[in-house]
């Protein structure tokens, strides 16, 4: 009795004593800003951990809207932003992330090198997850009609076609096709998919007024019209909802979503049992699937102290530290890039579209404006107001007239 | 009161307004008449989990040169009024003289986000604003003819709508509304088209916004004017009724001069407060259908790069809509006060 | 003959109030009643009834109604937090705006200057601004200055933005308060303050309380303000419910969201049902000018 009692009390005491061997310490103080999902809620924690110095996080929904101004201050609120490749282009723009090469030299030897997202050969961010859009569906549906798993939208469209025949679904596809930032999403895949490239060459001109252009906005007609009517409001917690109960057998979703799809109450077995994923879907012939591959990682501020700097490369670090991919829960939360991550089942879709050499979605300072601007004049398009030409030169002129306005044009 | 003691009074809430609202809105008509410098622009390789890539990329320090030497931006007087975000006036010359009538003016006109947003706000302000004064008055009218037990809890009642947050109350709606909700499936079976759904059409979501704008403006009215009605004179209305006057003449010549101060004070507040529609757009996700000036300042702020100036100018924009939209009100309290005096 | 024209214009009047009752309360009680079912229950997208009757409720927990939702918003996501801070910006709010906007109002009622007329019309200017737009403007100088997130910030900048409305509500009812009350008072050998503190407020009470229950209301029910403004551990309710609500790449917690709600409009409901009086007293007051 007293030799297990004394066995446990060491025990506790080597693990104490290899927990504090393993603690971070940082001699300054450390604050981030980023998005409020539970991976990121995650890396926030990690970073708390750290002791010897203050350790503040701020994770909202609203980051990318008060990410600049924290920064921008001298010294930084902010010493780290959480971004994705699409949201870090704000914080290049105006010069407020510092190059990390010294620190990852020095502090950086777990990180793998893909890890590092480099711009004009300086290490800006360090990622830590991956994301993209691909192929969700009803593995039990399909194959009660014997239809093949879709890897083409073409393959969708006449799967969905045959699926409506059936009557097992009225409105067989789903997609987070809501007005504004999600449609845009959108017509970028399946642009991309076509072959299109936004911009002329390197140059910030508009290219959209094309072949491929076209191409994608019918193709997103034809497959809205298979679904839902008001598919137009349907942001990705709809197009979930619909799946969950059953309603939609094919959509094109969020990576970071498929592992908890179905987790929540009162979902049936059927859906449950019947979920499966793919990689994305390639369209009208291309090799390149119609979807982009998205990245999350964390960056250090410009305007703070070398000493700030160096703590918070610290604290991310061990933030990340890949000793937390070995929690189930937060193995599941996202794609994780870090090292000894084996991808979990829900993960697949995302492994299947890196590999498939997706186009990761493109870090240019104008980027934002195109996509706001697509989000803005397609809605008229896919509710038959107008059409696809006039549709592709309203976005056009909405994105001069912003790019204008921003001094790129 | 004297000049000096009218200063000491009028201070703190003067101070607070012109540092928090007067003074931003010199900096944003600072903003909206000035642009960014022009970025000089590079080709460099970014590096990401996915591969190398060639891409352009900002120059800061050349940029930054630019910045110092003029940190406000570049002056461009009013061209960002005139883009096509704003007031298009290239695009709405040409649509003008290519228009056949009134109606493919319009149609092309609203093809613009500014005027699409214009038609929407006017069509809202101007709905919302009539039928909920009236109906404020009415449902004010019947509260105060019903017996005095049952006043308290009805007006409790009136003020739900005012009172939940309309971030989950339209979330709530929006989903009783859903072809599959409770409202839709009433709505499908009253017209008996099972098919019918109030967010796939332009039509009908316009119709939706009003009415949960009225709904939630109600109170409002409903309120102010209750309270207007407890002090109009008794022997009036008994003189009224001495004269065999019906209700309706009551209400006409007895009531309603009565509440014309609370009628002006209401109007005022619900012009300006329809003219910024904005939360019913982003809870019911009516974008595709719907937008509003706000809507527009929000999304240029919401956007991966926030156009600063573009938000900028329409703020200043729906200011000077509000003046004009509020002008007539103005001048006639205006003449009040002269009158006062 | 006369006698059944009136009745039936009282049943008239009664069943329009009933139905008005119904539409303005219906939405809040479904989402009372809907509130302790689960997710897909209270957005059923199989049958609306189900909102009802609560069938998948009752396949998960046994029983038509759960408390999952509360618990998850009080318990797990610790709302109380939040609604402590409302508590405090809220009474801030009232007070600091009551204060400055009685002492701004009470000398604009008793100025007859031209320039009265042009503060009263600019305060009304001010208030078109959409406050979006000033909100993006305060970031950069509160970073700069180290007050950003905090919730004294976010009080002033309420108080101010809600001053012109304020103003206005409070200059109306001084208006009616005759001008011989305070006259009379300097006669006395009052100064111009100690006339409005203490001839004048008194008056003014139930005025003052229907303002304060507007600027409650203002302040209670912000978002664009209290989202952008405060640190998540100084968030009021409203950031914190729409937090609750997720986001494109992840589930939110609607039913959190849903409890959340319900239980933030519990202190409204005692504040209207205690001040139920005072506010239609205190408008009363304000409209007695015809």
């Amino acid at each position: 009795m007293n030799l297990i009692k004394y066995t446990f009390l060491i025990t506790s005491f080597l693990f104490f004593l290899i927990k504090n061997s393993f603690a971070c310490e940082i001699k300054a103080r450390v604050s981030v800003v980023g998005n409020e999902f539970p991976a990121i809620q995650t890396v926030g924690a990690g970073a708390k951990k750290c002791k010897g110095a203050e350790v503040k996080t701020n994770l909202t929904a609203d980051h990318q809207k008060i990410n600049v101004a924290g920064m921008s201050s001298e010294p930084a609120e902010y010493t780290s932003a959480i971004v994705a490749n699409t949201s870090i282009v704000a914080l290049l723009n105006n010069d407020l992330i510092r190059p990390l090469d010294d620190l990852v030299k020095k502090h950086g030897s777990k990180l793998k090198k893909n890890q590092l997202i480099t711009i004009n050969d300086k290490v800006m961010a360090v990622a830590f997850m991956a994301n993209a859009q691909h192929l969700v569906y009803r593995k039990d549906i399909l194959e009660k009609l014997n239809i093949s798993v879709p890897k083409t939208y073409e393959e969708m469209l006449s799967a969905a076609k045959k699926i409506r025949t059936s009557g097992l679904a009225k409105n067989p596809i789903g997609g987070a096709y809501k007005a504004g930032w999600n449609l845009a999403q959108e017509f970028n895949n399946m642009f991309i998919g076509y072959g299109g490239k936004h911009f002329k060459g390197n140059t910030p001109e508009p290219n959209v007024k094309s072949d491929a252009g076209k191409k994608a906005l019918n193709m997103m007609k034809s497959l809205s019209e298979y679904m839902n009517p008001d598919f137009l409001t349907h942001d990705s917690n709809a197009t979930n909802a619909e799946f969950r109960a059953g309603n939609v057998i094919l959509m094109n979703m969020w990576g970071s979503r498929a592992a908890t799809l179905t987790d929540a109450d009162g979902v049936s077995d059927a859906v449950k049992k019947g979920m499966d994923i793919a990689g994305p879907m390639t369209v009208g012939g291309g090799d390149i699937p119609a979807s982009t591959l998205f990245w999350d990682g964390w960056t250090v501020a410009k305007k703070i102290s070398d000493a700030e700097a160096e703590a918070t490369f610290i604290a991310m670090m061990n933030a990340i530290d890949p000793s937390i991919i070995k929690d189930d829960k937060v193995r599941k939360q996202a794609v994780w890039l870090l090292d000894g991550y084996t991808p979990t089942d829900a993960a697949r879709g995302v492994f299947a579209a890196a590999k498939m050499n997706t186009t990761p979605y493109p870090m240019l300072p104008y980027a934002g404006l195109m996509h706001s601007a697509i989000g803005a004049e397609i809605a008229d398009f896919m509710q038959g107001k107008e059409n696809a030409k006039k549709t592709l030169s309203d976005i056009e002129d909405a994105y001069r007239a912003a790019a204008k306005e921003k001094g790129f044009l | 009161m004297k000049h000096k003691t009218f200063f000491w009074f009028i201070l703190p809430t003067f101070l607070a307004m012109l540092i928090f609202i007067f003074l931003p809105i010199i900096s944003v008509v600072l903003q909206s008449i000035h642009t960014p410098h022009e970025n000089v622009l590079i080709t460099v390789e970014n590096c990401d989990p996915f591969g190398c890539k060639k891409v352009t990329s900002i120059d800061h320090e050349a940029t930054k040169k630019l910045n110092q030497s003029d940190p406000l931006g570049k002056f461009v007087g009013l061209d960002i009024y005139f883009d096509r975000g704003h007031l298009a006036i290239e695009k709405f010359k040409l649509i003008w003289n290519n228009s056949e009538n009134i109606f493919s003016f319009i149609k092309s006109l609203s093809n613009l986000p500014f005027y699409k947003a214009v038609f929407f706000t006017l069509t809202f302000t101007f709905t919302v604003t009539p039928t909920m004064l009236l109906l404020g008055l009415l449902i004010a009218l019947g509260v105060n003819s019903i017996s005095k037990k049952l006043r308290g809890i009805v007006i409790f009642f009136s003020l739900l709508p005012m009172i939940v947050t309309p971030l989950i109350g339209s979330i709530i709606l929006f989903w009783m509304i859903d072809s599959r909700g409770i409202i839709g499936n009433l709505i499908q079976w009253l017209f008996d088209d099972p098919n019918l759904s109030l967010k796939a059409s332009t039509t009908l979501t316009w119709i939706m916004l009003i009415v949960y704008g009225v709904w939630h403006a109600i109170p409002f009215s409903f309120i102010v004017f209750y309270a207007g009605l407890q002090t109009v004179p008794k022997d009036q209305l008994e003189s009224a009724k001495i004269d065999g006057a019906n209700k309706f003449e009551e209400v006409i010549y007895i009531i309603i001069p009565h509440l014309m101060p609370l009628i002006t004070f209401v109007t005022l507040m619900q012009l300006m407060d329809n003219f910024r529609v904005f939360e019913p757009i982003v809870g019911f996700s009516a974008e595709a259908h719907a937008t509003s000036l706000s809507w527009i300042i929000f999304n240029d702020l919401g956007g991966e790069t926030r156009q600063l100036s573009a938000a900028a100018t329409s703020s200043i924009l729906t200011i000077i809509g509000v003046i004009i939209l509020l002008s007539p009100v103005l001048l006639r309290t205006w003449k009040d006060f002269k009158f006062k005096k | 003959m006369k006698k059944t024209t009136s009745d039936r214009f009282s049943i008239l009047i009664y069943s329009f109030i009933i139905i008005w009752v119904f539409l303005a309360s219906f939405p809040f009680l479904w989402t009372f009643w809907g509130s302790f079912k689960v997710e897909l229950d209270f957005f059923s997208i199989s049958d609306w009834y189900n909102a009802v009757t609560g069938k998948n409720t009752f396949d998960t927990y046994n029983s038509q109604f759960t408390g999952a939702g509360y618990e998850g918003a009080w318990v797990q996501e610790e709302f109380w937090r939040s609604f402590v801070n409302s508590a405090i910006v809220c009474f801030f709010v009232v007070l600091t705006s009551l204060t400055i906007g009685t002492l701004g109002a009470y000398a604009l009622s008793r100025s007859n200057y031209k320039y009265t007329f042009w503060l009263l019309i600019t305060a009304l200017i001010f208030r078109a601004m959409p406050p979006i737009t000033l909100v993006a403007g305060y970031l950069p100088p509160f970073f700069e200055w180290n007050i950003w997130g905090i919730l004294p910030t976010t009080i002033i900048v309420l108080v101010s933005i809600n001053q012109p409305f304020t103003l206005w509500m409070l200059h109306s009812f001084f208006q009616n308060i005759p001008k011989e009350l305070d006259e009379s008072a300097k006669v006395d050998g009052c100064s111009q303050f100690q006339a409005f503190r203490h001839v004048i407020i008194p008056v003014m009470w139930p005025g003052v309380v229907t303002t304060g229950l507007f600027s409650f209301l203002l302040a209670y029910n912000d978002f664009a303000v209290t989202a952008m403004l405060l640190s998540d551990e100084n968030r009021t309710m409203i950031p914190k419910i729409a937090a609750f609500l997720g986001t494109t790449y992840t589930e939110g917690n609607v039913m959190f969201a849903v409890a959340a709600v319900v239980s933030a409009t519990v202190p409204l409901f005692i504040l209207v049902m205690f001040f139920q009086k005072k506010i239609v007293s205190g408008l009363t007051q304000g409209a007695v000018k015809g």
